[in-house]
């Protein structure tokens, strides 16, 4: 072994320097020569910027892509899905297939979602199709559900786009995009209660793409009983579930703090709903996110350097239908309750392990395949070189659900083979 | 003892008498009424077409398993509620203890046990019935009644008055708390018992786990598992869950077992119970509340479905059909009056089932398999007036709490003797750690995945035994590290996490495959 690893991070939670430090590694400034930097997303942006000119080597690697907003700002997601769709569309692909009321069989997996400013107009003929809808308009670059509010009537968004142009700010906020989504207003509720999906996704290269799916995933539940009445649009706590808003909320449990596991959301439906809807529910999810990354990979930045561990939001429907979000570059790593800790931790030791082989000093030309040993509780969600070499007659893991992605019907249907999962 | 004939003929005329009272019989007799066809409508070709031979069969089942055979005709009645009389004593005794803290604590508190709603608080509860969980009323004076530590302090203590086992610690004594001398089963019969459970028989909790394909036994097990489905016959269904449920047909396996049919006059009662509740505030709604606070809220698998835990809960304590259990309960249910109420009391009155602290645990678990809160209701209520009352209550049934102690304390004694005796020597009797798993039916120390495995033998073999046997396997499986600590706290830190356990190996290999 060639001397040990040099780390940096300009973020300080004890999930990841107890990780570094567990593997002997050695922290140095950012100044010094270092190895491995986990950094934050406005880090990302300075040493890839132009004006730096900041050149990696080939024994350092970092934990964004470069222009990882493709994927994670709002605006920029749903226009990568709108165009992969177009494209797929043009070439006739039988994923792009569309039902009688025009929309995609398999790719309708976003809320219908417009930029605003940009895409007023379209918006209102939107509306006006549906005027009873429930809209959620947010900012693009914000997350941990700041700045985020709902409305149902145009007034609401005539008045906003008023005072935002009246306000002393005016020169942030004009330059401030947010997207209008549709909001989710059947959302599957359990217990009475609404929540989120939080999925941790990891790609190691988008050329060719290779993505892994993190088992231990959690549900993150309002604390207050959903209603989708208007008189409660106001009430963030009933719709959000974001912990950094629950955490305000009065019912806030700080043993638990809101989060039920994957397995848990799996052993209710199975029990509550059949075995096959789960299952079929699970294989929708893990396609929605291989689709997500496959509409932003040409656009992707894949600089070899790099690794991501991305946080996916989705939102599942009162018919199962899974809904995705947004994807978050830099998932939360506090840790609100002791399982979250282990969780974190854990989760940072799996990335570890799959981006750094061995914990001993990158060379980041290496064919980023590591042996499924180290693998820990990622799972290979879908791998494109495999996928080609191995042809659409690939046996199946017929214990569906426990691993795979999109199976069986949809890659028959399609005559592609879309998904599969090697273990 | 009855002869055989002679008990087979008053089981026979009980469950005829029983059965005629129930909406079945209703059912039965509208149903031939309209029924077309000549006078005798009532033929064998009539019950086997229009399904009522299975209904028919699985009511008859379902009054089998729950009561027990009757004892001579000239028994006095209390024996059917249990034949000892120092247990029917000391139950007596327990429930007096226990009302009297429960009236001093509305004398305290200046609180009446029951009293009509002003009408604006009824509309209110009506409003947030789907969101108690949102309420936060102060409950700071309110404290469990009892604990199941409280308990076993009571169950230490019994002493069987016809019996001599001296103060003198001897080798003929019984080294752990419980000192009544009751018959338990040893390990051959326990092996005979749960004969499903052995090493050759597939077993859902191993053999479906991600290592063994699933043609090797999973596959057919759930074909198996739609069929018996299909055929709606409980017995079957009984028998089949033995191996263990596939998680799909649980709940529905589950209520064919229990004969639960949510039918829309079950329905109907669940909405009669729901209105007593906004009309009526009694003061065991706080004690409920309290431990829902307390227990479920705080829980990783259950904080989702806690306000399903208060419809549950609060309908039951004003059920008078769980009145029916104490028939075959050692328990006798406490009187609770209205003032001035007379006539109505009876209907108002909680129903005589104090909640200790952690009762709500028993519905938690229910939760996973039944959203609709008639249907999470009703299989509730069975599975209390079959299973759970006896692990509250004083009692010498087999499946009652001083027999699970004792077998669990005798299977340790025999099979870990080194074991039991480190932890009676460092005062950590095993039963002090232990008890408390039992008397919640292991639901909150386990995974909910493997509860659910574990409850599925209890209802397949309609026992409660298993709970001791578990309990013993675990210690068993952690006998390395309990022999290293030398202190009660230290002991009860290696137990403190069951949630990673397997419980079904955990049994078979404690069964099955430990050399005795």
């Amino acid at each position: 072994m060639a001397g040990k690893v040099k780390w940096v991070t300009d973020i300080e939670k004890s999930v990841l320097i107890n990780n570094f430090e567990k593997r002997g590694w050695i922290q140095v400034s950012e100044n010094e020569d270092w190895n491995f930097y986990w950094m934050s997303v406005q880090t990302i942006r300075n040493v890839f910027s132009v004006e730096t000119g900041y050149r990696l080597s080939d024994d350092q690697i970092v934990n964004h892509f470069p222009n990882h907003y493709e994927l994670t700002r709002k605006d920029l997601m749903v226009k990568n899905i709108k165009r992969y769709r177009k494209e797929l569309e043009k070439e006739g692909s039988p994923l792009a297939e569309k039902d009688e009321n025009g929309k995609y069989v398999y790719l309708d997996f976003v809320p219908v979602t417009f930029m605003l400013p940009a895409d007023y107009n379209l918006f209102v003929e939107e509306f006006r199709k549906n005027p009873s809808s429930t809209w959620i308009m947010k900012p693009c670059g914000k997350a941990q559900g700041k700045g985020i509010f709902l409305i149902n009537k145009l007034s609401q968004i005539k008045k906003w786009s008023r005072d935002s142009k009246t306000s002393s700010f005016v020169s942030q906020s004009s330059k401030e995009a947010y997207v209008i989504s549709l909001y989710i207003n059947n959302p599957l509720l359990i217990g009475g209660k609404k929540f989120d999906l939080r999925l941790y996704v990891l790609v190691s290269t988008y050329r060719p793409l290779r993505c892994y799916m993190y088992k231990l995933g959690f549900c993150r539940f309002c604390t207050v009983k959903y209603t989708p009445s208007t008189s409660e649009l106001d009430n963030m706590f009933v719709h959000l579930t974001n912990v950094a808003i629950q955490k305000h909320g009065d019912d806030y449990n700080h043993i638990h703090g809101g989060k039920w596991t994957v397995s848990n959301l799996r052993l209710y439906l199975e029990s509550t709903r059949g075995k096959e809807v789960t299952n079929k529910l699970f294989d929708e999810i893990h396609w929605i996110i291989v689709q997500s990354l496959k509409a932003v990979a040409p656009v992707m930045n894949n600089d070899k350097h790099c690794f991501e561990c991305y946080g996916y939001d989705i939102i599942i429907d009162d018919k199962l239908k899974p809904w995705l979000i947004e994807v978050n570059a830099s998932p939360s790593l506090t840790s609100s309750t002791a399982n979250d800790r282990i969780l974190k931790y854990n989760l940072i030791n799996d990335t570890l392990n799959i981006a750094v082989p061995n914990g001993e000093i990158p060379d980041c030309k290496w064919n980023k395949s590591p042996p499924k040993e180290v693998l820990g509780n990622y799972e290979v969600l879908y791998d494109e070189e495999m996928a080609q070499s191995d042809g659409p007659d690939r046996d199946m893991r017929s214990r569906s659900g426990q691993s795979t992605g999109i199976k069986g019907n949809r890659a028959r249907d399609s005559g592609k083979p879309v998904l599969t999962t090697w273990k | 003892m009855v002869d055989a004939e002679g008990g087979l003929s008053l089981t026979i005329a009980r469950v005829v008498q029983r059965l005629r009272g129930s909406s079945l019989h209703s059912q039965l007799e509208r149903q031939a009424r309209v029924s077309p066809g000549p006078a005798p409508a009532l033929s064998t070709g009539f019950f086997y077409f229009t399904g009522w031979e299975k209904k028919l069969q699985n009511a008859v089942y379902s009054e089998l398993n729950v009561f027990p055979s009757p004892c001579h005709p000239a028994a006095p009645p209390e024996h059917m509620k249990e034949p000892l009389a120092y247990m029917r004593k000391a139950q007596g005794s327990w429930e007096k203890r226990i009302l009297k803290s429960l009236n001093s604590m509305c004398t305290e508190l200046n609180i009446p046990l029951a009293q009509k709603r002003p009408a604006s608080e009824q509309k209110e509860l009506l409003n947030k019935w789907n969101e108690m969980g949102t309420d936060e009323p102060d409950l700071s004076l309110f404290r469990p009644v009892y604990a199941p530590k409280d308990f076993l302090e009571v169950l230490m203590n019994l002493r069987n008055p016809n019996y001599e086992n001296g103060e003198q610690p001897s080798f003929r004594n019984h080294l752990g708390l419980i000192q009544v001398p009751l018959k338990v089963k040893d390990i051959p019969e326990l092996k005979e018992d749960f004969s499903e459970l052995g090493l050759n028989i597939g077993q859902l909790g191993i053999d479906d786990s991600a290592q063994v394909p699933p043609e090797f036994f999973e596959n057919e097990h759930v074909r198996v598992g739609q069929k018996v489905l299909a055929e709606q016959d409980s017995a079957a269904a009984q028998q089949y869950v033995r191996q263990g449920c596939p998680t799909a047909l649980r709940a529905e396996l589950w209520a064919l077992i229990l004969n639960i049919s949510n039918q829309p006059e079950d329905i109907l009662y669940y909405e009669q119970l729901k209105s007593n509740v906004i009309q009526h505030n009694l003061l065991v709604d706080s004690l409920i509340y309290k431990d829902v606070k307390l227990t479920a809220s705080n829980d990783d698998y259950y904080f989702v479905f806690e306000d399903y835990l208060y419809q549950v809960l609060l309908c039951f304590s004003r059920d008078t059909s769980v009145l029916e259990h104490f028939a075959y309960s050692s328990a006798t249910p406490p009187k609770s009056y209205i003032r001035g109420k007379g006539e109505l009391q009876k209907s108002f009155c909680f129903v005589g089932v104090i909640p200790f602290h952690g009762f709500s645990m028993y519905v938690a678990p229910l939760c996973f398999l039944y959203h609709e809160p008639s249907k999470l209701y009703q299989m509730f209520r069975e599975m209390y007036v079959r299973f759970f009352f006896r692990l509250h209550s004083i009692s010498s049934h087999p499946s009652g709490i001083v027999s699970l102690c004792l077998l669990f304390e005798t299977l340790l004694q025999t099979h870990l003797p080194q074991l039991f005796y480190h932890l009676r020597e460092i005062g950590a009797q095993p039963l002090r750690i232990s008890f408390k798993w039992m008397v919640r039916a292991f639901s909150g120390y386990l995974a909910t995945d493997q509860l659910l495995l574990l409850w599925d033998r209890i209802l397949g073999y309609n026992s409660l035994e298993i709970l001791a046997v578990l309990a013993a396997a675990v210690f068993a499986f952690r006998a390395v590290n309990l022999m290293e600590v030398t202190s009660l706290a230290a002991a009860e830190a290696v137990l403190a996490d069951l949630s990673t356990l397997k419980v079904v190996p955990l049994l078979q290999i404690f069964l099955f495959a430990t050399v005795t």
